[in-house]
């Protein structure tokens, strides 16, 4: 590889589950900018089945829109000199592998076994079965159910520290007896995650370390009211990320193309969201929700965490959406009325052709119900998992141990965040920024201030690693092309009579007025920050307590100002199917988010 | 840019089909390179390692799990018959012993001193690969499998339930936009595969499996259908496995749509040959279609279409795979190369497209499929 000074022109693929887009940046007058941008369907599937295919394809279009040469046949040329054809550096990220499933076993159903469900849940998971001692099963019951899932990872758990270990072995015993077989690659084994009682590691070792992948963390249950997800969480996430990613077929021949080694695309993105938080030290929540995967990055209280949805996503996980969310539920952010069958349907063909696009206004406001949910999902899990550091743990009192509802105090706040920044195919590409701005709203349900920001042509991932090799031309590129400025968002909390009057904002000698349940946008250009007073009704509150002012900065974007007085905990939607529309029609008219028909 | 990269979907007259046929773990390979094999002919073999049994071995026997094995009259390894004793206790002056017979026959696999089970294995089983189609043997993968090779006709579907199956196909739709009809699926259906039209519905596909019907290939279905009939909502595209007695192999898509022609002509010309079908499918990384195959002579010359590899261009015939409009053939008669503002207000590629009739109308280039001839 190049000397960073010698590097001026610079090209980066991300290889999506659905889209490979590839980008190139070059140093014009001192300064790192993206020049073009080509995209075209990932080739994973038949007759292709090989990344590097799509990968081409987008570099021809790069090709093509800057007017330069650089593949020789299917060689990427790495120019000598800082002239001529050619680039001086080639990187990629990939998460073109698609979602996860596992089989959790603990040792009793409502303890371990539960913990350990939700710790694979809350990495993103399906799970497909839950084994536990007491589930009333027949060991060879257990043992076919294994076999024949073949599920693409086991998580196994079971006593507390230094407790006895007969039962957890018992568990191990029939994995062992199952000889579990994964669904790819003859090869490679069955990678088991255990983190049960630590004084059964050598039994547990003796048991299944010839037969699968065991990697031993700690104790997801060290005592009975203590529970410690994180290291078993932490753990299925990166195998998940390496097995995602070896699973995509090619994925060694765009291996040995790139100069650096592929990143997965949530790491990179993620690097970039924790590095906004520490520079600017501000509180962030960052998402990309991609065709199979939605990631979730957060940096609250100088914590980074984040999660991949792995089944969450806009066109191959599309109906995984449906089922977690509800057909009723991505039904209430559709502007008109809708046949269920019909809904069913299109999201159904979605599903089955993934890389296909809305060409009409009704297809695309579905699309964007159906990223309300999953974006709404993604953060519901996120926040279960974002719960801090290792040693971070929820106590449990002996009464509620056996009454478990949640894992533990998230770090997320939806008031104090300053800054979500959106990414993915669906935000990034929607025709309106504003749409963009509506769909994070929505999912999110931001309080307080919060500035909204999206990911211009979807190029975070790409920038991400980047930034590990050159964060000069990150940086500059990230700046300048990539993060687009919304405008802030204004929502009080609280609920209030519907057109009572919620929230008076005054800055520059002008006052704006709205009521409870509208929402609207105050024009206020790009770049440009202004002091305001903010005022709330009585039983609404910005932050500084209910019917308190608040005095704030309030920064424009190429959608201004966003109020939303829709009221929050809870934000409520009509039941009633005429007044639902009704309301949606309204919004989107004040936001003027649509074009009219 | 001349033309474009559209997955598509192989309907395909002749080709030449290969299907690697593999056991599931190492066995026995019965073919070699060149033999000829009918679909129904088995071509490996291997021995599934039996189902397993555990025993409470201390507990039964009333003593702590370390002293239990002291109580065996087996070892580990041995052959055991159902009902043969194979651990007592002592008792007291050879009174009040405690036998334990076997509950299964089979082989003594482990014995745990720190659980206290005993682990017994049943014999193994037989697991046996058939060829699925008509063909030569082309490759043989050691101790695992074949590849098996014939000139075919090859039709993907979209979207399929239920696995492997072979049996005689049927045209029962009288036209591709055909309902089909209660009445349609008669007795004499059993054992085979039914060629039909435009949709499905799950109160068909229980009369398909009441009568015996082991497949059924049609153009679409509605989700909610389909949801009744597997009795849940599939989430994750990972099908294949289901056991419903019926193996349904969707053309098209969801709802009622129409089969192309020409996937419906060259099923038509097949009535009555006899089909190998799977409704296997996976949409995720390396994508998995179901399909339809109905083999040739093994000597029959085919000529393999190099659409595929050429991707879209002017004259391509395409099919529209998203609303409005879904389903419908016809041809590329332009290919502007700069992006154009559609409804929704995006930015995109776009096609010109005409209709059978001669309409024009300008939509994505995602959302068509290329047909290849």
């Amino acid at each position: 590889m190049k000397e960073k000074d010698q590097i001026t022109r610079i090209l980066a693929t991300d290889c999506g589950s659905t889209t490979t887009k590839a980008i190139l940046i070059e140093k014009r007058e001192n300064e790192y900018r993206l020049i073009v941008r080509g995209e075209a369907p990932t080739t994973v599937e038949a007759p292709y089945e090989d990344v590097t295919k799509g990968v081409l394809n987008a570099i021809k279009e790069v090709e093509e829109l800057a007017g330069i040469k650089i593949l020789d046949g299917d060689n990427i040329i790495k120019r000598e000199k800082s002239e001529g054809d050619g680039v001086d550096i080639y990187i990629s990220t990939s998460s073109a592998g698609g979602g996860l499933q596992m089989m959790v076993a603990g040792v009793v159903d409502k303890m371990s076994a539960e913990s350990a469900a939700r710790a694979a849940l809350g990495a993103g998971s399906i799970v497909m079965d839950v084994i536990a001692t007491n589930d009333k099963r027949m060991d060879h019951e257990r043992i076919k159910r294994i076999r024949t899932l073949r599920p693409d990872m086991i998580l196994l758990s079971g006593g507390t520290d230094g407790g006895t270990i007969t039962h957890v072995v018992q568990l191990a015993e029939i994995i062992q007896a199952a000889d579990p077989k994964p669904r790819f690659g003859a090869g490679y084994k069955l990678p088991v995650i255990y983190a049960g009682n630590n004084k059964a590691v050598d039994e547990i070792k003796e048991r299944l370390e010839k037969k699968t992948a065991l990697y031993i963390v700690d104790n997801l249950r060290p005592t009975l009211e203590k529970e410690n997800l994180k290291p078993a969480r932490d753990k299925i996430h990166d195998l998940f990320m390496e097995h995602v990613m070896a699973q995509a077929p090619g994925y060694r021949k765009l291996m040995d193309m790139t100069d650096v080694p592929i990143m997965p695309t949530p790491g990179a993105v993620g690097l970039l969201i924790e590095t906004i938080g520490k520079r600017d030290k501000i509180e962030v929540l960052g998402v990309d929700i991609g065709g199979a995967t939605t990631d979730v990055f957060s940096y609250f209280q100088n914590t980074f965490n984040r999660t991949v949805s792995a089944n969450l996503g806009m066109s191959y996980s599309i109906s995984n959406v449906v089922k977690e969310a509800g057909l009723k539920n991505i039904m209430r952010w559709v502007p008109f009325h809708m046949d269920e069958k019909d809904l069913r349907n299109r999201i159904r063909n979605k599903m089955i052709r993934p890389t296909t696009i809305p060409s009409t206004l009704d297809e695309l406001q579905i699309e964007q119900a159906i990223s309300r949910e999953a974006l709404r999902l993604a953060l519901e899990q996120h926040k279960t998992m974002a719960v801090g550091l290792k040693g971070v743990q929820k106590e449990r009192t002996i009464s509620d141990a056996f009454e478990q509802t949640s894992t533990g105090e998230t770090l997320v706040n939806m008031l104090t965040l300053n800054l979500i920044v959106g990414s993915g195919g669906v935000l990034s590409h929607a025709p309106r920024r504003v749409q963009s701005a509506l769909m994070m709203i929505d999912a999110f349900l931001p309080e307080g201030i919060t500035m909204l920001t999206v990911d211009s042509i979807f190029m975070m991932p790409q920038l991400g690693v980047l930034s590990t090799v050159h964060e000069k031309a990150a940086t500059e590129v990230f700046e300048k092309d990539c993060l687009i400025r919304l405008g802030s968002c204004i929502a009080p909390m609280g609920n209030i009579k519907e057109g009572q009057e919620a929230v008076r904002i005054k800055f520059d000698d002008k006052e704006f007025v709205f009521n409870f349940g509208d929402m609207g946008v105050i024009p206020l250009e790009l770049n440009k920050k202004v002091k305001a007073v903010i005022s709330v009704a009585k039983g609404l509150d910005l932050g500084n307590g209910k019917g308190k002012e608040v005095e704030a900065e309030l920064e424009g974007g190429v959608v201004g100002v966003i109020v939303d007085a829709r009221g929050r905990r809870p934000f409520v939607l009509p039941e009633n199917d005429n007044e639902r529309v009704e309301k949606l029609k309204k919004w989107i008219k004040a936001l003027n988010v649509y074009p009219e028909k | 840019m001349a033309h474009s990269y559209t997955p598509g979907l192989k309907v395909t007259e002749k080709a030449i089909v290969k299907k690697e046929r593999r056991l599931p773990l190492k066995g026995e390979v019965l073919v070699k390179v060149g033999d000829l094999v009918k679909a129904d002919d088995i071509v490996a073999r291997t021995e599934l390692p039996g189902d397993v049994e555990r025993l409470n071995l201390a507990g039964k026997l009333g003593v702590p799990p370390k002293e239990a094995s002291s109580f065996l009259k087996v070892s580990i390894g041995d052959k055991i018959k159902k009902d043969q004793i194979i651990a007592e206790s002592k008792g007291f002056l050879g009174l009040f012993k405690t036998s334990i017979p076997s509950p299964i026959d089979g082989i003594v696999e482990n014995y745990s001193d720190i659980t206290g089970m005993l682990t017994l294995r049943k014999p193994p089983k037989k697991v046996e690969i058939d060829a699925y189609v008509n063909g030569k043997v082309v490759e043989v993968i050691e101790n695992e499998g074949i590849v098996v090779q014939t000139p075919a006709t090859f039709i993907q579907g979209i979207f399929g339930i239920g696995g492997e199956v072979k049996g005689e196909l049927k045209l029962v739709a009288k036209s591709p936009d055909y309902v089909l009809t209660k009445n349609d699926i008669t007795e004499d259906l059993k054992g085979k595969i039914v060629i039909g039209g435009s949709l499905v519905t799950s109160e068909i596909l229980n009369e398909c499996v009441k009568k015996g019907v082991i497949g059924i290939v049609v153009g679409g279905i509605d989700d909610k259908d389909l949801k009744d009939f597997l009795g849940e909502e599939i989430g994750v595209a990972i099908t294949g496995q289901e056991e419903k007695g019926v193996t349904v192999i969707v053309t098209e898509g969801f709802g009622q749509m129409t089969m192309a022609k020409k996937t419906f002509d060259i099923l038509s010309k097949n009535d009555g040959k006899r089909a190998s079908i799977n409704g296997a499918t996976q949409i995720r990384a390396g994508v998995m279609r179901p399909e339809v195959i109905v083999t040739y002579d093994i000597d029959t010359i085919v000529e393999e279409s190099k659409h595929a590899e050429m991707g879209m261009d002017i004259n391509s015939i395409v099919r529209i795979i998203r609303q409005p409009y879904f389903g419908a053939i016809g041809k590329v008669v332009g290919l502007p190369s700069q992006l154009q503002k559609i409804e929704t207000e995006a930015h995109v590629r776009v096609l010109e497209f005409e209709f059978e009739d001669g309409k024009r109308i300008v939509l994505p280039r995602a959302n068509v499929e290329l047909i290849e001839e």
